[in-house]
Order: C-alpha cells, then structure tokens, then sequence
C-alpha cells in the first residue's frame, strides 16, 4: 500500500518511525534499538572529533550511512549561523542534503528560536538542501516554513526529553489539515501510545529519541514504538467510529429471548 | 615547526604538514570527517594539497549520537 510509506524530499520510507541514536548507554544498543524500532532514517549530531582518544569507538563502527539513512541535526545551536555551518559540515562529510533543522532559543525549555528557524530555512533551501525543520506547533509559523521551503514540518509534541506527550492536539490537527508537506512530530513523546495518538491524528510519522533511549529496557521500548506508529497510521487509514453521547448496543434486538 | 589550533586544542606540527598528514597521524578517515580550516569548509579533495602554517585554527568533525 503506497499509503503506507513515508516520501521526504523524494526519499521512500518505509518507516514512519525515525528515530534518534543520542543518550544510549552504548552504541552497541543504539544499533539494537535502531534495528528494534524498524526506522530506515536515523538523526546523528555534528560534533568535535576526539583527537585526544583514538582507540574510542564512533557512532558510525555500529550504522552504517549506506544502510541506514542519517539526518544530521543541529543540535545545541542557538543562531542562525551555527546552525548553517553545522549542516554545510555535514553535508561535507558525506554529501547529504537532507538535513534536519533545529534553532534553539532556550535552554530551559530548548523552544525553537522560530524567526532564526525560518531565516535558516531559507537560506539552507537556496543553497540546494532539504530541510526538516523542528518547530513550534504555531500553524502560521509552519505555514510560513513550507512557504520558505522546508521539507518537512517537524513540530513539537512538547519541551525536548519531557517526554510529557501530544499536549496541543488542536494545532498539530490544523498544521496536518494545511500542510502540503510531510508533518512529522518530533520532541516531547514520552511512550508508545503518545506516537499512536499522533498518527491517528494523520500525521505521517514521529521522531523519538529519549522515550526509547530512556525506557528501562530500550530496545523492547523500540519494538513498541514500531509497533505503535503502524497501529496509529493504519487506525488513522480506517478512520474511527463516530462518537455518541450513549449507549449503542453491539447485539441485534431481533430473535431477544 | 608549526603552532596549530586543533579542535580547540594547541597542538605543534612539522613545516609542509597537511591536513592529509593530520588526518594520518590521528588515524582518521576522510570519508568520516569534515574540517574547517580557519572557519571555512575545505573540500575532501584538496586536504593533501592544503598546507598548514602557525595559528592556523582546524576543526575536525564527524557525527555521534543525537537527536
């Protein structure tokens, strides 16, 4: 079913589930969650290469960029211009160009800086990437992306790591109804049935890091995660029963002893 | 010899070192790898023909774990 699968700036996948591989206690289980969860796209970070410490194993020992696709991110950048040269270094390293773009403009709440988010949208567009941006879950401001030429509308369920869940169903319903581009809902989800209830609510897929990362046995916690977004994007397809006020009986009257 | 500034760190290099023979002696692979030198990208392709002088400030990045 063509329905089914996930398309991001020409890219097929056939997860709507992407995860992230930060905050694992190894990356032996990173790669065993990574593979758990089923996701065909994973986020990477952009960081300092250890020159102190050779011998340290690398994210890229356990996943492998040809098997799996990476989003690089650019987390913990708080300007526009941190953010635009942490992509353009990606990009370098291994020719992507589909990025992920985060702004930041807290570090209480690591809201999105939103008026350097669409400034970078725009540039990063111009000069040929694809950009998945993490947003507010403001439906102007999300309009606004698309029409600066974001790829992909990534709004927040709530604060990143809270793990507190969906908590404004009404906007990410109103980004969803007016997107022409895929709405994939990244940050905040603490469990399983949160990624559920934003795939029933149509969007086409979720972004987890800390609720597998941080489960107590992570690589089960992937498979449910897996498991969930399928059931919320095919309950999404069947489209659900219409609410009543009362009882409706399930057996027929006729033939009632 | 030669002063550098690598990933924030000071480090002494030989006359004529490029970023070629950086990478060499930190056995890092340029596939895995950007740099920065002085705060622009240098192309993979041009790393054995860049050569480094005093005060020059590299940054060498690759991926890890994130969300």
């Amino acid at each position: 079913m063509k329905n089914n699968f996930l398309k991001v700036a020409g890219k097929i996948l056939k997860s709507r589930l992407i995860v992230g591989t930060g905050k694992y206690k190894s990356f032996s289980e990173t790669a065993k969650a990574v593979q758990a969860s089923g996701a065909d796209m994973v986020t990477v970070a952009v960081r300092r290469v250890n020159i102190l410490d050779k011998k340290k194993p690398i994210l890229t020992d356990f996943l492998n960029p040809k098997k799996i696709i990476f989003l690089p991110n650019t987390a913990g950048c708080f300007t526009s211009d941190d953010a635009l040269r942490t992509l353009r270094l990606a990009r370098e390293m291994g020719g992507w160009k589909l990025v992920k773009l985060e702004v930041l403009g807290d570090k209480k709440t690591l809201y999105p800086n939103m008026i350097e988010t669409i400034k970078s949208t725009k540039i990063l567009s111009k000069e040929g990437f694809k950009v998945m941006v993490y947003c507010t879950d403001d439906p102007l401001l999300a309009k606004k992306l698309e029409d600066n030429g974001a790829s992909a509308i990534m709004p927040l369920a709530s604060p990143i790591g809270s793990g507190l869940g969906l908590q404004n169903r009404i906007n990410i319903s109103m980004i969803i109804k007016q997107s022409k581009i895929p709405v994939i809902v990244d940050a905040g989800i603490g469990t399983a049935s949160d990624a559920t209830i934003a795939m029933e609510l149509g969007c086409d897929g979720v972004l987890i890091n800390s609720a597998i990362a941080n489960a107590k046995k992570p690589i089960l916690m992937a498979k449910a995660f897996k498991d969930a977004v399928i059931s919320g994007r095919n309950s999404y397809l069947a489209g659900r029963m219409s609410k009543n006020y009362f009882a409706i009986a399930s057996s027929p009257k006729k033939g009632l002893i | 010899m030669a002063k550098i500034q690598l990933n924030g760190k000071k480090v002494f290099i030989k006359s004529n070192y490029s970023l070629f023979d950086l990478l060499k002696k930190h056995r890092l692979i340029s596939k895995k790898i950007a740099i920065e030198l002085n705060n622009s990208i240098v192309p993979k392709a041009n790393y054995k023909k860049k050569n480094l002088k005093n005060n020059d400030k590299v940054e060498i990045v690759h991926f890890i774990g994130g969300g």
